[in-house]
């Protein structure tokens, strides 16, 4: 049996080329790789080798013809010295079984909420149980310390993160406890280092990379996204990659422009990432746990202003948060406000404000961005008809953006006014602290806005 | 050995290193390798590995031009004996393997079953990555196969990181980083060489100089053509390698192996070889000539380089032709089987985004 040579695609996109000159003639012996013939496409003329050992037999598209479709048969190949050759392929890809077809998102951010597992609920802190008033950063130390104390697997890496003890003095301490083997200091070099922490949990280590703050990471971004995030999903679930990204994100104190800025959008619109970001000392320390547990990656967004609040932390043996679950910080019926990270501090104050003025605000903080717990939102939403988000970041394609379309899409019935963005202004950061000031959210902005969701 | 680069011009720049490299005079190196001495069993696994990735990929070009692969595919024809040498060095299942998106040779060479390979390619349920990486995203984890990148250079990094949990398990793996000449120029390979030799890792940094980055050819875009020397700065020795024989590929593999095994840290191997395709499949390959490419074939083919000590070992031409009838089988059968293996399920989609539930 012979081989037929059919008309190839050359390039992704092609349909159809010229055959604009044959190289072989009837009755040519070819071997695999010699030119057979030349093919114009929009793009290029390709040179079109043979794959197979054989005698040229018959030639059926002359050369000069125009518009010969992709899987035209252009000639005959008879094979070698009798050898069975294989049967041309048959260009028809069957499909799959229609009866399976999938139940449609409605859009991608249903399909994000859905990923949620309803039942989570943070764990019960037993009647009686002491608090101890300890700092973020303190609470971000202790989680790590008690990560590495349980798993061997377990190491943090990154610039000043052992002999220096932190750029910020979050891995203060550890260096001592764990050694130079599982604490290491890396060279000013956030790609490279990102790329190593991301190949050693793919080879089955639990790294912890420190970035000195995420405006760095900017460096390293491609590993983030394009290495970790993506490679579950490529792989058919085949190869994980548990890292924690980790550093402080958002505006610090007069650094300007380049220093200060909320990645939590950029991170949160990427599929395969989980995206935390915590606000006060309990929370901090209960999911940066949970995420150097998760078999996923994470980004892990701190802030270098909180780094020295104190908050209480409760003393329990292993204090473990769910991920992708918001928490109501004070309840309230008149409107509610929605932020995470530094916001939160904000929005807490902004509703001791709004009660003096007879306005019951609820504050929710959202904690994981991605995914995001939208359920605590519309449940909160259906009590107060008001809503208004709270975000340290620019406005554009923010996450108060998907808040506000995420209410829009699925709240629209409960909604009594539009919803707000509270956020900074739209510029980069400026250095002047005026101008700084002028650039960022307060908390009379939060109550300027929650007034006017409620109209007075 | 593959077309030599042009040697460059002496300089004055050129000579004031000189006595640079002289002060590291007494730095400990790796021996000069020599060429393996392969049994007759060794060669004709060397040639059964060889001839399979030249017929799968030939056979993967076919099923491109016939629609049934899509997007991008870039195609190993060439380069054979520098996959087959290295990785018949490596033990499977302690070593690990990590490349860029020209990566079905390297699979093939692990004994990963070609037809979950094919049946990636063509983007089905039975693939390799369940149909949803493609040629460039494929993995093995079974085999330490650790992909399969797109993004140029990545793997080197990934690489590094790699060898450090080698390093940190003390499991005593050695992690293979393959990287191309383009990849050579970019900026994360030298983060990584950095860190590597700083913190002794077990690795052996392989740049496979094919001498085209896609069109750009080594000497249009390295200001040090000569790859092997590209860790001397981070102090990690480099050995230039003849990258057609499979034999001089196994023999520099055995002395890297053991320079990393003691501890030395990385090493960087440049394997001069040569593709005979385009970049991808959508390239008319107009930076070079016909003429090179066939003179290429001609002299340097690294499986008629196989064949010949083949024969030279008493092996029968028709020993061999049962060997290369065994191969077409094989691929046609693979060829089969990603043509008629159903596509994913459309629920697929959704699956494996995550691991964990939220």
């Amino acid at each position: 049996m012979g081989i037929v040579i059919k008309m190839p695609a050359l390039s992704p996109t092609m349909e159809e080329g010229t055959l604009a000159k044959w190289l072989v003639k009837e009755g040519d012996e070819v071997k695999s790789g010699d030119i057979l013939a030349e093919i114009e496409t929009d793009k290029a003329t390709m040179e079109f080798e043979a794959v197979d050992e054989g005698k040229i037999g018959k030639i059926m598209i002359a050369e000069g013809t125009e518009g010969v479709k992709v899987g035209t048969v252009i000639a005959e190949m008879a094979g070698e010295g009798g050898e069975e050759a294989a049967p041309a392929p048959k260009a028809e890809a069957p499909k799959a079984e229609a009866a399976s077809a999938p139940k449609k998102a409605e859009s991608g951010t249903s399909k994000l909420a859905s990923d949620v597992k309803a039942s989570v609920q943070d764990p019960a802190i037993p009647e009686g149980t002491e608090f101890v008033k300890t700092t973020v950063r303190e609470a971000l130390r202790d989680a790590m310390a008690e990560e590495m104390r349980k798993d061997e697997r377990v190491f943090v890496m990154g610039e000043e993160v052992a002999e220096y003890q932190g750029a910020y003095k979050v891995t203060q301490g550890l260096l001592d406890e764990f050694g130079d083997k599982r604490v290491i200091d890396t060279p000013i070099t956030e790609y490279g280092f990102a790329g190593i922490g991301t190949g050693a949990a793919m080879g089955g280590l639990r790294p912890i990379v420190e970035f000195m703050t995420f405006n760095f990471a900017m460096q390293a971004i491609d590993h983030i996204i394009n290495s970790a995030a993506k490679t579950n999903y490529m792989s058919g679930g085949q190869m994980r990659c548990p890292i924690v990204f980790r550093g402080p994100n958002g505006a610090a104190s007069r650094v300007g422009a380049q220093h200060s800025q909320n990645y939590g959008p950029w991170y949160a619109a990427v599929p395969g990432l989980i995206v935390i970001a915590p606000y006060d000392a309990a929370d901090a320390k209960g999911l940066l746990k949970a995420a150097i547990r998760s078999t996923d990656p994470v980004v892990f967004l701190e802030n270098e202003l909180l780094y020295g609040r104190s908050f209480d932390v409760p003393k329990l043996d292993d204090y473990v948060l769910p991920i992708g679950k918001a928490r109501i910080m004070r309840a309230g019926k008149d409107v509610t406000l929605v932020s995470y990270s530094i916001g939160v501090g904000l929005a807490l104050e902004a509703a001791e404000t709004l009660a003096g003025e007879g306005i019951d605000a609820e504050v929710i903080d959202l904690r994981t961005l991605r995914p995001l717990d939208t359920a605590t939102v519309l449940e909160s939403l259906k009590k107060t008809n008001r809503l208004v988000v709270v975000e340290e970041g620019w406005p554009t394609c923010s996450i108060a953006s998907e808040i506000a379309a995420v209410v829009m899409e699925q709240g629209f019935d409960d909604l009594d006014a539009p919803v707000l963005r509270v956020t900074n202004e739209d510029v980069p950061l400026p250095y002047a602290a005026n101008l700084e000031k002028a650039a960022l959210i307060d908390a009379s902005r939060v109550v300027a806005a929650a007034k006017k969701v409620c109209y007075k | 050995m593959a077309k030599p680069t042009t040697p460059r011009p002496s300089r004055a720049t050129a000579k004031a290193a000189a006595p640079a490299a002289g002060a590291d005079h007494n730095r400990p190196r790796p021996q000069t390798p020599t060429d393996y001495k392969a049994s007759k069993d060794e060669l004709l696994e060397f040639y059964r590995q060889m001839v399979l990735i030249r017929r799968f990929e030939e056979k993967a070009g076919q099923l491109y031009g016939l629609g049934l692969i899509g997007g991008f595919c870039h195609l190993y024809i060439g380069q054979e004996a520098v996959a087959v040498g290295i990785q018949s060095a490596l033990k499977p299942g302690k070593d690990s393997v990590i490349t860029g998106y020209r990566d079905h040779g390297h699979m093939l060479a692990y004994g990963i079953d070609p037809n979950v390979i094919m049946a990636e390619l063509t983007g089905r349920e039975a693939g390799i990555s369940r149909g949803k990486g493609g040629s460039m995203h494929m993995f093995s984890v079974e085999h330490k196969f650790f992909g399969g990148h797109g993004i140029v250079g990545a793997q080197v990094s990934l690489g590094a990181g790699l060898g450090f949990a080698h390093k940190y398990n003390g499991d005593g793996g050695v992690c293979v980083a393959y990287f191309g000449d383009g990849a050579a120029n970019q900026g994360q390979v030298y983060e990584s060489f950095n860190m590597a030799e700083l913190w002794k890792l077990p690795i052996i940094f392989v740049i496979e100089n094919n001498q085209y980055a896609m069109g750009t050819s080594v000497n249009r875009s390295s200001a040090e053509d000569q790859l092997y020397r590209r860790g001397e700065s981070f102090r990690i020795p480099g050995l230039q390698v003849n990258g057609m024989d499979v034999l001089a590929v196994r023999g520099a593999t055995e002395e890297a192996l053991k320079w990393v095994q003691e501890g030395n840290g990385p090493i960087l191997l440049e394997m001069k070889t040569y593709r005979y395709r385009g970049h991808s499949m959508s390239d008319p390959a107009k930076y070079r000539s016909r003429e090179e490419v066939q003179a290429m074939r001609d002299k340097s083919d690294p499986i008629e380089g196989v064949k010949k000590y083949l024969i030279e070992a008493g092996v029968s031409e028709d020993d061999i032709k049962v060997i290369d009838q065994d191969i077409r089988k094989t691929v046609a059968e693979a060829a089969d089987f990603a043509e008629t293996s159903p596509e994913p399920e459309l629920s697929e989609l959704y699956t494996d985004v995550l691991v964990e539930q939220y």
